[in-house]
């Protein structure tokens, strides 16, 4: 009788065992698919960002010194660093303190590591992000003072460790390696600014404030020098107007920033909207570019320098887009040319290495070239 | 009453063991895997694996990889078909689009057929005896996004006389099936496998099952798995997935989410063949960020050449 019971009982055990196990094994989802979607990428910690940054990035004065510009697995950039080097780009960035989270840290995140100096200015000081506190207050009108004083910063305390100073909002993506490619074909002694150029109001033109626009230092150095002149003055709070008026005043020539093709490089909107080429013909921007307006592919050059109205995800797609995304071995339709580094009568900036490729190319066509700044206008 | 416990104890331990056993077993679930790749991981050649070929040895590969496009279209699709016809579709070798009934506005082979399952299975056998001397076949819907060049780039080395199956691989209890909105591979013998596998009323039913309707991509899995064909999950030497059946816009939006620090890094592989789901608009995007936009002075120096197709201009 026990024995019975005592064999039941373990069957009973058995098929209790084996169900209930079974149960909690498919609740646990022995998946095979663990495996097959790839290895978890490694989610960075605070901690590693921060490591990280600090290799990358050297806080000094408010500003970001760029120590370490990237680069990607498997490119072979060596163009891109020899004109990193060349050409030395200060890029501030306009925002506020209500934005710094929303935007500002994106364009850190991203873009800005590729300039060579970076200075984010906003109203308020802010020692770790970092911005910089121009004694002005938040707000549309206030636009053309923040710039004014954020020019004049960046004179002051930047002035001789970059060539080429530029301006972008929050919400603008630059691709600055495409920037220094424009730039190479022109010396930073030339008094030439460039960006979108806008035709109304100012003969020469004048350049779309958020579709970001970069003077060269002798162009910083009029400008300031025209403030205390009191030839420039804060006229209006129409920032990029006011700005290109103040340019023409002291001399500053508005440049042609299009490509060889003469494609379009600054962009004052989200690519989409270039490309799909779909503006009203009634929106003022029919009547405010300079050059013939082409909607669709063409809009846009390969080598494009800017777009405005990026928000945070775009920021990072963008980004995606530029320096990973490719096709496999495609030949691209377009093969720019390699830019040719006008003389320079400048003294040669302290950071180029001795025996420097590029800077012996200098030398030796400084003999041959001697052209003036205005023929040097277009690429 | 005591060893009565006992034996009950002793016999749920022996069960749960038992259990376990049967479970381990399953996994390694037996029969035919297909003639030598028993992976379900697919990844491009090497770089290093790359170079050692010759220069004439390259160009003979580029040459012979050669993609067959099977666009699936409804008119109820037109804005995403049109655009598929604008963009990606040009770099495939040969693209037709396969519809289920004729439209105006777009040129695309009528199948004169409604169900989904049958339109496939009619556009694949079509694909098939119209292939000529194209060996690789991709199957999408016009709202999937397709970079050929990095199909090409992966299935480089491999041998279309054997049954390749290939995208974005998922289960369904038992079964692995490639996920439709990813895009599916697949090579020429699995094609053939394929069509004659259709001629099986049994195994690779022409209405699907009278019980319960599995979608497309679950009955073509199904049918190839009877011709011995397994669906293998693409990724990139870093592991990460090349097909996507989520739009890129998405699968950043996870990414600011997941990965905060690292957004770009950690979400998609910079040789991503697909994505799914994406707004016509954002293809052109695409076109431009794939196919032109670029930071100058940044070179691959990739090992192959794939020129841009005749006639185009947004690429």
């Amino acid at each position: 009788m026990k024995a019975l019971g005592a064999r039941s009982a373990f069957y009973v055990g058995f098929l209790v065992g084996t169900c209930s196990l079974y149960l909690f094994l498919s609740q646990v989802g022995l998946s095979r698919n663990l495996g097959s979607h790839g290895p978890e990428p490694h989610a960075k910690t605070v901690e590693e960002m921060i490591e990280e940054e600090s290799k990358n990035w050297k806080k000094e004065r408010s500003a970001l010194f760029n120590l370490n510009h990237p680069h990607h697995t498997g490119e072979d950039g060596i163009l891109a660093d020899d004109l990193y080097k060349r050409v030395r780009v200060l890029c501030w960035v306009m925002t506020g303190p209500s934005n710094l989270e929303k935007k500002a840290r994106h364009v850190k995140a991203t873009w800005s590591r590729h300039c060579n100096i970076v200075v984010f200015v906003s109203s308020v000081d802010d020692p770790d992000f970092p911005t910089v506190g121009l004694n002005t207050k938040e707000g549309r009108d206030q636009l053309y003072w923040k710039t004014i004083r954020a020019f004049h910063y960046v004179m002051e305390k930047h002035g001789d460790e970059a060539d080429w100073f530029l301006k972008a909002d929050d919400d603008t993506y630059v691709i600055v390696d495409n920037l220094r490619w424009i730039l190479a074909n022109h010396s930073p002694e030339d008094p030439i600014y460039f960006g979108r150029r806008f035709k109304p109001y100012v003969k020469q033109g004048y350049m779309s404030g958020g579709a970001g626009y970069v003077l060269s230092r002798e162009a910083l150095r009029r400008f300031v020098e025209g403030f205390s002149k009191k030839v420039c003055t804060h006229t209006s709070s129409v920032e990029d107007l006011a700005m290109g008026q103040c340019m023409e005043k002291v001399g500053v020539l508005a440049g042609d920033s299009r490509d060889t093709i003469q494609r379009e490089t600054f962009h004052p909107f989200v690519p989409d909207s270039h490309l799909a080429g779909t503006f009203p013909k009634t929106f003022w921007y029919w009547n405010y570019c300079y050059y013939p307006i082409v909607q669709g592919p063409q809009c846009c050059s390969d080598l494009a320098v800017s777009f405005h109205y990026v928000d945070a995800s775009k920021m990072y797609l963008l980004e995606y887009y530029t320096y990973h995304l490719r096709a496999f071995g495609y030949e691209y339709r377009y093969q720019p040319p390699e830019p040719h580094i006008p003389q320079d009568k400048a003294p040669v900036p302290d950071n180029m290495e001795v025996g420097d490729l590029g800077q012996n190319q200098a030398v030796e066509k400084k003999e041959e070239e001697n052209k003036s700044p205005e023929q040097n206008e277009k690429l | 009453m005591m060893s009565e416990g006992c034996s009950f104890m002793k016999g749920m331990f022996l069960g749960g063991i038992f259990c376990l056993v049967m479970s381990l077993f399953g996994t390694f679930s037996p029969g035919p895997q297909g003639d030598g790749h028993l992976h379900h991981h697919l990844k491009p050649v090497s770089k290093d694996e790359l170079q050692k070929l010759s220069e004439a040895q390259m160009y003979d590969l580029t040459q012979q990889v050669r993609v067959y496009c099977v666009i699936m279209v409804t008119p109820k699709l037109l804005v995403y078909w049109a655009t598929a016809n604008d963009t990606w579709s040009k770099h495939c070798d040969k693209s037709v689009f396969y519809t289920s009934e004729s439209s105006k506005a777009l040129e695309a082979l009528d199948l004169q057929e409604d169900d989904e399952w049958a339109r496939l299975r009619k556009a694949i056998t079509h694909a098939y005896e119209n292939a000529g001397d194209l060996r690789w076949f991709f199957v999408a819907r016009p709202t999937t996004f397709a970079i050929i060049e990095n199909l090409k780039y992966l299935v480089l080395e491999k041998d279309p006389s054997q049954p390749f199956y290939i995208g974005r691989t998922e289960k369904s209890g038992e079964l692995e099936y490639v996920e439709y909105d990813g895009g599916i591979v697949l090579s020429y013998e699995a094609m053939k496998r394929l069509v004659e596998i259709f001629k099986d009323e049994e195994k690779c039913p022409a209405r699907g099952h009278a019980l319960w309707k599995m979608s497309e991509e679950k009955q073509l899995a199904t049918c190839l798995k009877y011709s011995g064909v397994f669906a293998e999950n693409g990724e990139d030497a870093q592991g990460k997935s090349l097909f996507n059946k989520k739009s890129v816009t998405s699968m950043i939006s996870d990414s600011m989410g997941k990965n905060p620090n690292d957004v770009v890094e950690s979400c998609c592989s910079d040789l991503a063949i697909t994505f799914g789901g994406m707004p016509a608009g954002q293809m052109q995007v695409m076109m431009y960020g794939v196919y032109r936009l670029r930071p100058y002075g940044h070179d691959f120096h990739d090992s192959l050449t794939f020129l841009p197709p005749k006639d185009s201009d947004n690429d």
